[in-house]
């Protein structure tokens, strides 16, 4: 990213709040593809079935994610996220595509650039930035997959940092302007993103600004790997994040006291974008566009938040009613903190 | 000094392979489990960080590291305090970052190296997002000065915080606590070096934190705690002043600052900040006025006297005071309107103190036992007055009958548990050692006990608590069954006992556990909630116990032999100076020298290392009593000479056949007197060889003459008596103290008698000059396995021993059917002469090497997996 660009996104920061995107998933089924569109002619032959590899999708239906992420834009957004939230080496093993991962992530990123610099075009007072994700992969490095062997893991730190780092320069080879590490639910899987990224920004000479977004699991108010808001905020802030906030699992209505907490303390910007609600009995989620932006509405009314958006079950509809429902109101002001060394466990420990 | 100490913080420093010999063993044995507890207690215990160190040469640390803090992020109740990781090896601290999802603290690194390794490290750690120690160390050395320590903390500081980035908040220096009033003139302003170094710290490096390692202080007056104790407490007065703001702090070794007395703070004030120049000699010159645990030179405070009798039978209940209980609880009795009210009132109101401060963590096991002994005394002078009113009522909690099983004599952890059963109103039937199964079981029956505990130490008892628990069923008991002991286990139980007797079976893990347990077993309604949740956590047992796979592959014994230690014989074996069978008697005087006592504290569930442990923050205070009346015990029996201690050893000429040792009547080698079965380790070895013990004996046809020895030695003639008249007179404490003394005397005995056999009655070291704390680090050559533990762990080996040496004749010492050794206080074993020779586990062993074994000692195939059964799968 330009510094040019970074100094726009920061500007615009300051002005108001910033508009993420909403879900690609729910948007992708929405389209109802079979086997056949997953495959593309690029991989007609591949030995394995790879419908559901949604992120694939930029490789051979670039056009329709392109439509998407133009779908977000129009409806306002000022971000939108890469399709490459299972895209790292390591949640592509999944399909065997380990060895196309750089590709997708190479695509990906220049798809959501082609759609963001069309928009910049239309409405140059408005730039659009392209964040490029960085997902959890389907792995935990400080949770046992196995209750009977709690030290037993199945992926390394030193694995994870290869496939992050592996992952972030395509994204940045393709052109992101924002490296974003999101629903982040074991902690230390995040510690590796950032450390993979801060070692790609050193060889690159150059930073891109980062998010980090965490997954509350559940009413416990922690992460899945156990740690609470606060103390995961100490394990990450080293990154010197642009951003940093909170994103699925949970609807508005139950992220809401976390995302306070994350206001309280954050030296940096507050993302959040929840779910559309909980998902109902057949998996779907009814939270409807305008239930969801009276919620967010209040977030921004309280001073929390500085950049929202959407997660599961979101769709352009929200995205719009929200970016209108917040479009008045200023963005929370990043406080003053003590200095202090700030140290955390799975509870934050300041001293 | 409450404010400021107050925002001063206190790192743990229990899982520590350097600093707690018990965290190092439970590591080196791959005891990860218990050793978790080690944290765990810290954490509960207050630590606001632990500290994690992993370096010990005969560890992979990278591993230890890893293993130790995966297991931790599974353990909410510890990984939810930050960790320090602690270790002089970089590769090591690095393993540690990889596994940490909070945000750690390294400790530590320095310019020792030079700024470029410091830079890279530093960026490094910034890179994993933790803080770090910087020990103010550069390339000249550590820093001793107030000059160099500022000089190198600023350094660091710019080069942290300007070529790195590092944030100043996340940078803690340590600049060396170093002893003062060592005598050497140039440490005396050590203190204050420290302190005004602190001081300027702080002043120019805005946000940095000060630690510091506080005993170091006050090391050359070990042995005085109040005068150490006084100078950790004056030093951090004006440390925290300066602006030191964390350290690993041991709390039970902090006088509180203005409680120190008038002459002694002064004094000491004089020396910390290094005010006169004969500041250590007046030191030294008040120091002896304050010597011991400060108690004699204390006048004895009474003013609990003064209180109402309830209040008073309290105070002697928790504080173990024997010296006015008939007094007050004739007292008591008087104002009562039955003497059973007494017991029913103030006396279990006192105990359920005790109770709860002992479940709280804030009363120590020896202390509950003299609160016990307390308390027999006072029912012992209502008993009369009860029985009197002929009152029929039964109060009792509810009757359990202890034993420990047929074959095994070692009583100690059962006496302990009856104890504290009793303490909470159980009432106790022990059947003492070496209990047949019909005894116990009629027993139960006669007495109509509520509950059976099976106690045993030596592994045959696991089979025989087996066989306790089919009896039971086929008898068609319905009681709930406790096992306890060193050698049972939750698998023990789950695996092999549970499965066979439908009641409840409860593993108890210790004595503490006790009480809990017994509550729950004896109402019926929780009794059942209990016992389901007994057996879905024995199910979950048995299913990982099922899972568990080998740490290594099993090899074949062929294969394993094929890699036997190769013990290079090229320098001939020495011939031993005093051939042949030799009984020995030593003074007990001389064996006190020789005793290891960091295995007495842990007899009494206090752990940490001798001495260490008598100054420990948590058990230090109950360590040092415990540790006065064992030596009260040992000056008793010597001066009566009520314990005596009795040996024999036998030098053999001996040979190596297969895994066997061929023993010789002579050096002709012509009449083989016996011969000593081996067992080798049979699982795949990468950088080791798969050891035998025989491999250390030279080989029948290398035609090289080579010796093997035996031992066996007991420090319990005379215990069982005293210990007896102890129980008899109600004092639980001594009748415990008093086994546990002579345990250590036998072990004493041992270790005694080795040297005297690589000095003299063998004499292939006789140059050897090694104290007494070298002597338990086995830094000696050659070994002295005893059957029945990791190197030869077969029980029935101790019959060769026997009929070699003519032991029973000798020493008055006997094997029981399941070879347990009589009196409960005996070692014995074989000695292993070549520098070569070495401890090691023989751990499990495969159906081939059972069948050779079996072969080799002339047993049927049921006999050999019968005795061989703890080293199966």
């Amino acid at each position: 990213m330009t510094s040019n660009r970074f100094d726009q996104l920061s500007q615009a920061a300051r002005q108001r709040i910033l508009i993420l995107d909403g879900a690609m998933g729910t948007m992708i089924q929405q389209h109802k593809l079979d086997e056949s569109h997953y495959r593309g002619e690029q991989y007609a032959d591949w030995p394995s079935e790879l419908k559901g590899n949604n992120d694939l999708l930029s490789v051979t239906q670039p056009e329709l994610i392109y439509q998407i992420h133009c779908d977000y834009l129009a409806a306002g957004a000022d971000i939108i996220e890469t399709n490459t939230f299972n895209a790292t080496p390591i949640a592509m093993a999944d399909y065997g595509m380990q060895a196309e991962s750089r590709l997708i992530n190479i695509e990906s990123a220049k798809i959501a650039r082609r759609a963001a610099d069309d928009f910049t075009r239309q409405t140059p007072d408005k730039p659009r930035f392209v964040a490029g994700v960085l997902g959890p992969t389907n792995r935990t490095a400080s949770i046992s997959p196995d209750v009977n062997d709690p030290g037993k893991r199945n992926v390394t730190f030193d694995q994870l940092v290869a496939a992050y780092t592996e992952s972030c320069e395509a994204l940045i080879e393709g052109g992101v302007d924002v490296i974003m590490l999101e629903t982040i639910f074991d902690t230390l899987n995040a510690k590796a993103a950032a450390f993979a990224v801060q070692g790609v920004f050193d060889k690159l000479g150059e930073r891109l600004p980062v998010m980090v977004s965490g997954t509350i699991t559940d009413a416990s108010g922690r992460t899945l790997s156990g740690q609470t808001a606060e103390a995961f905020y100490y394990s990450l802030r080293h990154i010197e994040p642009f951003s940093f906030g909170l994103n699925c699992a949970l609807g508005p209505d139950l992220l809401r006291q976390y995302v306070a907490e994350i206001a309280a303390i954050s030296e940096c910007l507050v993302s959040a974008h929840p779910n559309a609600g909980l998902p109902n009995e057949f998996g779907e989620y009814d939270l409807e566009a305008d239930q969801m932006a009276a919620h967010i509405q209040e977030w921004a009314s309280s001073g929390l938040v500085n950049i929202v958006g959407g997660c599961c079950g979101s769709t352009p509809e929200h995205i719009q009613a929200l970016a209108e429902a917040v479009a008045a109101l200023p963005p929370r002001d990043v406080p003053r903190f003590d200095v202090k060394m700030r140290l955390s466990g799975l509870e934050p420990f300041v001293h | 000094m409450t404010a400021e100490f107050s925002t001063f913080i206190n790192i743990g420093e229990r899982t520590n392979v350097t600093g707690s010999a018990r965290f190092k063993r439970l590591i080196m044995d791959g005891e990860y489990e218990t050793a978790l507890d080690v944290a765990r207690q810290q954490v509960e215990n207050g630590a606001q960080i632990i500290d994690i160190n992993m370096d010990e040469a005969m560890l992979d640390s990278v591993e230890a590291m890893t293993t130790f803090l995966n297991l931790i992020a599974s353990e909410p109740d510890i990984s939810r305090v930050p960790i320090m990781i602690d270790s002089s090896k970089w590769a090591v601290i690095e393993a540690g970052l990889k596994c940490v999802q909070g945000k750690a603290i390294v400790n530590s690194i320095s310019i020792k190296e030079g700024e470029e390794q410091f830079i890279e490290q530093a960026t490094l750690i910034k890179r994993y997002g933790a803080a770090t120690v910087v020990m103010a160390f550069d390339e000249k050395g550590q820093a001793d000065t107030q000059a160099r320590k500022v000089e190198i903390c600023q350094r660091s500081y710019k080069i942290l915080t300007e070529k790195v980035g590092f944030a100043p908040e996340d940078i803690i220096f340590d600049p060396n606590i170093f002893a003062v009033a060592t005598g050497i003139e140039e440490h005396n302003n050590y203190a204050v070096d420290f302190i005004e170094a602190t001081r300027e710290i702080r002043r120019t490096c805005p946000h940095a934190h000060i630690s510091g390692g506080l005993s170091n202080i006050s090391f050359s007056f070990r042995g005085n705690n109040p005068v150490r104790e006084a100078m950790h407490s004056v030093f951090l007065y004006h440390a925290i002043r300066a602006g030191m703001d964390m350290g690993i702090v041991n709390a039970g070794q902090l006088e509180v600052y203005d409680e120190i007395p008038n002459e002694l703070r002064e004094a000491v004030e004089d020396v910390i900040l290094n005010r006169r120049d004969d500041a250590t000699e007046r030191l030294l010159d008040i120091a002896p006025n304050y010597q011991g645990d400060g108690k004699a030179a204390a006048k004895e405070d009474l003013s609990w006297r003064e209180a109402p009798v309830t209040k008073r039978l309290e105070h002697a209940l928790v504080k173990g005071i024997t010296d006015y209980i008939i007094d007050d609880t004739e007292e008591a009795r008087q104002q009562a309107e039955r003497p059973l009210h007494v017991i029913e009132g103030p006396l279990m109101d006192g105990m359920n103190v005790v109770g709860d401060l002992f479940g709280e963590g804030k009363m120590f096991l020896p202390q509950v036992v003299k609160s016990a002994r307390v308390m027999k005394k006072a029912v012992a002078h209502l008993q009369p007055y009860i029985e009197a009113e002929k009152s029929d009522d039964n109060k009792s909690a509810g009757k359990i009958l202890l034993a420990t099983v047929k074959g095994d004599v070692h009583d100690i952890g059962k006496n302990i548990v009856g104890v504290v059963l009793q303490c909470n109103n159980f009432e106790v039937i022990d059947l003492g050692v070496m209990v047949p199964c019909e005894k116990i079981l009629q027993t139960a029956r006669d007495e109509n006990v509520d509950m059976i505990g099976l106690s045993g130490l030596i592994t045959p008892s696991l089979d025989e608590m087996v066989h306790v628990a089919k009896e039971m069923e086929r008898q068609e008991f319905d009681l709930p069954l406790l096992i306890g002991g060193a050698t049972t286990s939750k698998a023990h139980t789950a695996v092999k006992i549970e499965q066979n007797y439908h009641a409840p079976v409860a593993y108890v893990a210790n004595a503490s556990r006790a009480v809990g347990v017994c509550q729950k077993l004896l109402n019926r309604a929780s009794r059942d909630i209990y016992a389901a949740e007994l057996a879905k956590e024995y199910d979950k047992v048995r299913d990982q116990h099922a899972r568990k796979k080998p740490r290594s592959r099993p090899v074949t014994l062929q294969e394993a032999r094929d890699n036997a230690a190769q013990v290079d014989f090229s320098m001939p074996p020495v011939k031993p100076n005093q051939p042949g069978v030799t009984p020995v008697t030593v003074g007990l005087q001389t064996l006190r020298d020789y005793i290891d006592w960091t295995p007495f504290f842990l007899t009494w569930s206090l752990a940490g290392k001798y001495p260490r442990i008598l100054n420990d923050e948590v058990v230090g205070e109950q360590a040092r009593s415990l540790f006065e009346d064992a030596n009260a015990m040992l000056d008793d029996v010597i001066a009566n000479n009520s314990l005596q201690a009795k040996g024999v050893i036998g030098l053999f000429p001996a040979n190596r056949c297969g895994d066997d040792v061929e023993i010789y009547a002579d050096e002709t080698r012509s009449a083989v007197i016996g011969v000593s079965h081996h067992l080798r380790q049979q699982t795949l070895k990468d950088k080791f060889p798969n050891y035998c013990l025989s491999d250390f004996v030279a080989a029948k046809d290398s035609n090289v003459d080579d010796y093997i020895g035996a031992f066996a030695v007991t420090a319990g003639i005379g215990e069982e008596t005293l210990a007896k008249a102890f129980d008899k007179a109600g004092d639980d404490y001594n009748a415990i103290m008093v086994k546990a003394v002579a345990d250590r005397l036998a072990e004493a005995f041992a270790e005694y008698l080795h040297e005297q056999v690589r000095k003299h009655y063998w004499g292939y070291a006789p140059d050897e000059n090694l104290d007494n704390d070298a002597l338990i680090r086995e830094k000696y050559q050659g070994i002295r396995p005893a059957p029945g533990y990791a190197a030869c762990p077969e029980h029935t080996e101790k019959q060769l021993i026997w009929d070699l040496l003519d032991a029973e004749k000798h020493t008055q010492m006997t094997l029981t059917e399941s070879y347990a050794m009589w009196p409960g206080a005996s070692v014995s074993g074989w000695y292993f002469a070549h520098p070569q020779a070495r401890y090691f586990a023989v751990a499990q062993i495969q159906e081939d090497q059972v069948e050779d074994y079996a072969q080799r000692k002339g047993w049927d195939s049921e006999t050999a997996h019968k005795w061989l059964a703890p080293n199966l799968n």
